[in-house]
């Protein structure tokens, strides 16, 4: 038997995952325009590299990716380009984003891409280029690219890969739906992955609240003891990364530091699936699986979505509303974030859309803290919310900092079970920010102090050169003088000796 | 389709549910069965008791909330103060004149809570400090005692209870001395005060019952009761009571086997007096208290020395209101040296 490790704190939403879990992932009719933004992931957003009007493929290169954390952008179908602008972005601040919108043709007509004929056999840092130009990025959420992560793990010496199936937020079942319906694929995109990281072993974390998913893996898995399916203690935050890896390694990612640090690179299952696509279908990742839920939603459901897909498409695929929904969110409750509106797209991170109603948040209203310390046995990173918030609140960021601000993983654990409801984590989050800006500020002024520095350096030599060539020019000013006295001195001997040489002749 | 959205809203989008209040409530609760008992052995005192200290707690928070300009309605239904008047009632003698209640309540909510800044600020437990400042000072009324009924011949009824409540006065020319008694844990402080055998004093005063004194220890089961109630319902954590008592019933068990004759048995020490009382409804207020595990463990187990030393060596009978008040004190100091070690830092001392 595998061994588990224990991971501190954790609280224990109400799951509602059976809706959706029961329901086999349905296709998504294609909508009539997708509005796909050029940065979906963290780094540098990509390029574009289409003209309005222009005939594109699906899976065609529609954004190139620009430097070393950076992924490229494909066409989630065919049709033609409409629009290359700024458009708002699925973040609650609705900030635009430059996006290419594309009307499908509804021909599906794909972009050629060549596939190895043998993926396990070729160079790891060939698989990663692979995966790099496919678009790869982690679709747990965070959307970090993949291949410069599995790059880390290989030159990092990595002997450990953990895919995490751990899919911790309720509402949320697109992977557990996936592990079900597709574990062959998913699968087999570890044991592309695990080649590709160097990884001797794959572990596959899987949350045991989803015994039908871990008996699939398991099987799809079989007979091969470099890949290992193991169940973990339900209870959230396990997805996360930093406690799924203290789960299966008994190990801790050093703050500040990546899990590459022990040896470990950490994947979702969404990811592995879309490795597989790109390296044994040549599909790039121009879809992905979209839990769509929430008490308000008619009939929630799984879809495979494009990339693009408004939301709005999303809920009326589902029958519309049932409800007006209190709020409508991207990804799961616990970590979510807020949608300003129903025209933004699904990203390459989305791993759900969930319309929830009031009687769902339980919205209460503040009430003072009693120090019941109930979020410090729910926090997951061993903080103690209250006094960082009792900091927060008197502007003191520096001392929620050396609390351990910047060791929050913002799962929400704490306002979770604050009795007081106490909005803890967007304290969290706006003191994060103050720091940043602070560390910016900081940084900006000593930059200019640098600066001035360096200038007056500059000028002290400028004006040492300047005294030196001054001093040069005096001297030779004076050897020349010199030279001319003595030149004449010469000449009047000379001419004295000539008179006096007449004289006598 | 179209959706009015609401303003933005941070993570996470959901709550456990519940609030302050129900925590307050299902506190009161769990004390529910003890009163009961209490009314059976003590009569009627006790309700009064409550009674007259949760109407003056409420007066006294809504008075003082309007001074501060603060609101007064969610204040008076997060049910802080009532738990506090029920604590301090608690800890009154059940035949109380009608002032002492109401002095301890105002005491209680209007200088140990709410000058501090109200709920949530009070560096002491309001009930103790309330409990205190009267023991301090109106000593005969607190130290009057009825013994349990079950013992006595006089059991004052509901009309008896009020009368010498609110008029001063027992009926059938009965004065207050006649009808209190020593309690159990004042008996054995002066007996052993005067060296005398605590195995003749067990067999010879009716007192005492199976592990402290007589009815004492049915209304400490029930507290315990209610307390193990608590930590079911996760109203509060095992820290502080395991602690407590742990740390008492130690020390008493390590003196107890030194000398029996001079010392009471482990068991007398947690079965008489506030001790469950305190281990379970006072020294777990969370307010007053330390916030983390290690830290609750210390509280507890301060509590628990300062209890014994206070009862064994002090100047009082009992001692739990004097050590939680103390380690109030302490309580952010332990804070601050017991932090948890938090994810992917290196285990070391805490820094200024």
């Amino acid at each position: 038997m595998f061994r588990l490790f224990g991971i501190r704190g954790g609280v224990h939403p109400e799951e509602h995952k059976h809706p959706t879990a029961s329901r086999p992932i349905e296709t998504l009719p294609l909508p009539e325009r997708l509005c796909v933004p050029l940065a979906q992931h963290i780094g540098a957003p990509a390029e574009a590299v289409v003209k309005i009007g222009q005939r594109v493929l699906r899976g065609q290169l529609i954004g190139s990716g620009q430097g070393r954390v950076s992924a490229p952008v494909h066409a989630p179908a065919s049709g033609k380009v409409v629009a290359v602008d700024d458009l708002p972005a699925p973040h609650p601040s609705g900030l635009p984003v430059l996006s290419v919108v594309i009307e499908p043709d509804g021909a599906q007509d794909d972009a050629d891409h060549p596939v190895p004929s043998d993926p396990l056999a070729m160079a790891p840092e060939a698989i990663a280029d692979f995966v790099s130009r496919a678009g790869i990025v982690g679709l747990g959420g965070a959307a970090f690219p993949s291949a410069v992560k599995l790059n880390l793990g290989l030159s990092g010496g990595a002997h450990t890969l953990i895919i995490n199936g751990g899919e911790c937020e309720p509402y949320l079942t697109c992977d557990d739906r996936l592990m079900r319906e597709r574990a062959e694929a998913v699968i087999d995109g570890v044991r592309i992955m695990r080649h590709a990281s160097g990884a001797e072993v794959a572990l596959i974390g899987i949350e045991d609240n989803k015994p039908s998913a871990i008996e699939a893996m398991r099987q799809a898995a079989a007979g091969d003891d470099a890949v290992q399916v193991v169940a973990v203690p339900t209870r959230y935050p396990m997805g996360s990364e930093k406690q799924m890896v203290q789960a299966l390694t008994g190990r801790e990612i050093p703050a500040g530091k990546l899990s590459a640090q022990l040896g470990v690179v950490l994947h979702n299952v969404g990811t592995a699936y879309a490795v597989h696509r790109a390296l044994r279908q040549g599909r790039p990742l121009v879809s992905r699986i979209v839990t769509v839920g929430g008490g308000a939603v008619r009939e929630p459901r799984n879809f495979e979505v494009p990339i693009g897909t408004p939301l709005k498409a999303l809920f009326d695929a589902c029958g519309g509303f049932a409800e007006t929904p209190d709020r409508v969110l991207m990804g799961g409750p616990m970590m979510g974030q807020w949608m300003p509106s129903l025209e933004v797209p699904v990203v390459k991170g989305t791993s759900g859309v969930i319309a929830l109603t009031a009687a769902e948040v339980r919205k209460h209203p503040v009430q003072p803290c009693i120090r019941c310390s109930r979020c410090v046995e729910a926090c997951p990173v061993g903080l103690l919310p209250l006094e960082m918030a009792s900091r927060i609140r008197k502007s003191d960021y520096d001392a929620a900092g050396k609390l351990g601000l910047t060791d929050c993983i913002a799962c929400g654990s704490c306002s979770w079970v604050c009795p007081s409801n106490i909005p803890l984590v967007h304290f969290f989050n706006f003191a994060k920010g103050e720091l940043v800006a602070r560390r910016a500020a900081e940084e900006r002024t000593s930059g200019l102090r640098e600066l001035a520095e360096k200038r007056q350096v500059r000028l002290e030599k400028e004006a040492r050169i300047k005294a030196e060539k001054a001093a040069q020019r005096k001297r030779e000013r004076q050897a020349r003088a010199e030279a001319k006295a003595a030149a004449e001195r010469e000449a009047k001997k000379q001419a004295r000796e000539e008179q006096k040489q007449e004289e006598e002749a | 389709m179209n959706t009015p959205l609401p303003p933005i809203t941070s993570s996470p989008h959901g709550h456990q549910g519940g609030d302050t209040a129900v925590l307050m409530r299902r506190v009161i609760y769990a004390l529910l069965p003890a009163i009961a008992g209490y009314v059976w052995y003590f009569g009627w005192g006790i309700v009064i008791n409550i009674l007259i200290a949760v109407v003056a707690a409420l007066l006294a928070e809504a008075a003082i909330l309007r001074l501060r300009g603060r609101p007064v309605a969610p204040s008076l239904g997060d049910g802080s103060a009532a738990l506090t008047a029920v604590l301090l009632a608690f800890a009154l003698p059940p035949l109380a004149p009608w002032w002492l209640p109401t002095i301890g309540a105002l005491f209680a909510i209007v200088f140990a809570k709410q000058l501090y800044g109200g709920l949530g600020h009070n560096p002491f437990n309001p009930a103790m400090a309330g409990y205190v400042l009267l023991l301090i000072s109106f000593p005969r009324e607190m130290t009057s005692w009825l013994p349990p009924t079950t013992v006595s011949e006089y059991f004052p009824g509901l009309r008896d209870t009020l009368g010498y409540v609110f008029f001063g006065h027992l009926p059938h020319g009965l004065s207050l001395d006649a009808v209190t008694a020593a309690t159990p844990l004042d008996t054995v402080r002066s007996a052993v005060g005067i060296d005398a055998a605590l195995d003749e004093l067990r067999q010879t005063s009716p007192l005492f019952g199976m592990a402290g004194g007589h009815g004492w220890t049915t209304v400490n089961a029930l507290l315990l009761l209610g307390g193990a109630w608590l930590l079911w319902q996760r109203i509060i954590t095992w820290h502080v009571p395991v602690a407590m008592l742990g740390t008492l019933f130690g020390l008493a068990l390590l003196f107890w086997l030194f000398d029996p004759q001079h010392n009471p048995t482990p068991l007398f020490h947690l079965f008489s007096g506030a001790a469950i009382l305190g281990a379970f409804f006072i020294a777990t207020d969370p307010v007053s208290g330390a916030t983390t595990p290690r830290g609750r463990l210390l509280f507890g187990a301060g509590c628990g020395a300062l209890t014994f030393v206070i009862r064994t060596w002090g100047g009082y009978p009992d001692g739990v209101a004097f050590s939680v008040l103390l380690m109030n004190m302490a309580a952010p100091l332990l804070d601050h040296y017991s932090r948890p070690r938090i994810y992917g830092h290196p285990r070391r001392r805490p820094r200024r």
